[in-house]
């Protein structure tokens, strides 16, 4: 089964989906991410959605999940580079992703998970 | 046979091209008579009436020649539409603009009737063959009117939707979206994916929607409003509402809606200064105090 790699940057963890989602890869993705969180202690984690097209409830609920599972774990989640049709779509459904963070890109995202960890000392 | 009735058919025209400067002078007469015309000078309305008697004058005679459809009439329907289009888009009122036409018929009959007095069954013909022509021409002219304010409509309708969704760049990253007019929900969907458009193309990190210029603010408006921010927010942006006048504020908070953490600033300018600090930016004068020469 394919799988969607967790890079690791330092504190923090980078996944970038650059695949369509689907609801057992959006699971497994969840799964493995707790896991990672867990082991290496991380921060920070940056989901970089740039390249995602097409959201449903499911993802976007999963996206939201996993963002709370990582406050529980301790770690800071900013989704990134979301595309303006995925942001309309969510905000139709009524997802508002509150207490994350978002970032336009890659690199404001990094400089935000940066911030949070310097409030965090 | 044929010749006889093609002859008899065309007396008026010939007529016309006959005493074409009595016609032009008495139809001018007319005209300025009618009253709007008085905005057009009278050289002008003559020159017009010139160029049309010649258009009528010129058709050949043929049995189609009191078909205004016909290809013979093309230069004369060409010549009615484009004026009809320029008094429409001048302001002329229908019957100000078909009386061009209509008022050729009092000189023109006066003549017939000089002409024939003493053959009342050819008056008769002729003044119903001129009458249906120039009805023909008359009616063309209506329809091109029409037609000049519809593409007037069609135009304004346009600049309108383009004039509703312009974004703008203040700074280096800060957008403002100037909103003017009443927010209905086509309107903000397009406002929405226009701004987020933008916000992805120049890497924005601050949009300002500013709301002065829009009237009122019912439940709908501000749902769609916070959609906007929700989504602004969502791409990594943050959103601030600017020019929310004491009325609007009032009905807000009457309607129940939270507006919740959105920043709101009373103007442009307020909210302008919070992006430029948020961006780590400030504006300062450039004259120190007490120097001003």
């Amino acid at each position: 089964m394919e799988r969607i790699p967790i890079l690791r940057m330092g504190k923090c963890l980078l996944v970038t989906i650059q695949v369509d989602m689907h609801d057992q890869l959006a699971m497994a993705l969840q799964d493995d991410l707790a896991s990672a969180i867990a082991a290496q202690e991380s921060n920070g984690l940056l989901l970089d959605i740039s390249a995602l097209e097409i959201v449903d409830s499911f993802i976007g609920r999963m996206i939201a999940n996993t963002a709370a599972m990582c406050r529980v774990l301790d770690a800071e989640t900013v989704v990134v580079g979301m595309r303006p049709a995925v942001a309309i779509t969510l905000v139709e459904l009524g997802l508002t992703l509150r207490g994350i963070h978002t970032a336009l890109n890659v690199e404001r995202g990094m400089a935000v998970l940066e911030r949070a960890a310097a409030a965090r000392v | 046979m044929t010749s006889t009735v093609t002859v008899a058919r065309s007396e008026f025209r010939r007529l016309i091209v006959e005493r074409r400067e009595d016609v032009l002078t008495a139809w001018v007469k007319e005209q300025l008579k009618e009253g709007r015309a008085e905005s057009l000078p009278a050289v002008e309305l003559r020159a017009q009436g010139d160029e049309f008697l010649t258009l009528i004058a010129d058709p050949a005679d043929t049995d189609s020649i009191f078909d205004t459809n016909s290809a013979a009439w093309a230069p004369a329907r060409a010549f009615l539409a484009d004026l009809s289009r320029t008094r429409a888009r001048q302001g002329f009122s229908p019957s100000e603009t078909a009386s061009f036409v209509f008022a050729l018929k009092r000189p023109l009959f006066a003549m017939l009737r000089a002409e024939f007095a003493d053959d009342a069954a050819q008056l008769g013909d002729e003044i119903w063959h001129a009458t249906e022509l120039l009805d023909q021409l008359g009616l063309l002219t209506m329809e091109e009117y029409q037609r000049g304010r519809e593409e007037v409509i069609r135009r304004q309708q346009q600049e309108m939707l383009e004039l509703s969704t312009p974004v703008v760049t203040l700074w280096d990253g800060v957008l403002a979206l100037p909103m003017i007019g009443t927010l209905d929900s086509a309107r903000t969907q397009i406002v929405m994916e226009t701004l987020l458009q933008r916000i992805v193309e120049t890497g924005a990190a601050i949009a300002i929607i500013d709301i002065t210029g829009v009237p009122t603010v019912d439940t709908m408006t501000a749902q769609h409003l916070l959609k906007t921010v929700t989504a602004t927010r969502l791409m990594g942006a943050e959103c601030i509402i600017s020019g929310i006048r004491p009325q609007i504020a009032q009905t807000i908070v009457h309607l129940g809606v939270d507006l919740g953490d959105v920043t709101t600033k009373a103007t442009l300018a307020d909210a302008f200064r919070v992006a430029l600090s948020r961006t780590g930016r400030m504006v300062t004068s450039a004259t120190t105090k007490g120097d001003h020469s």
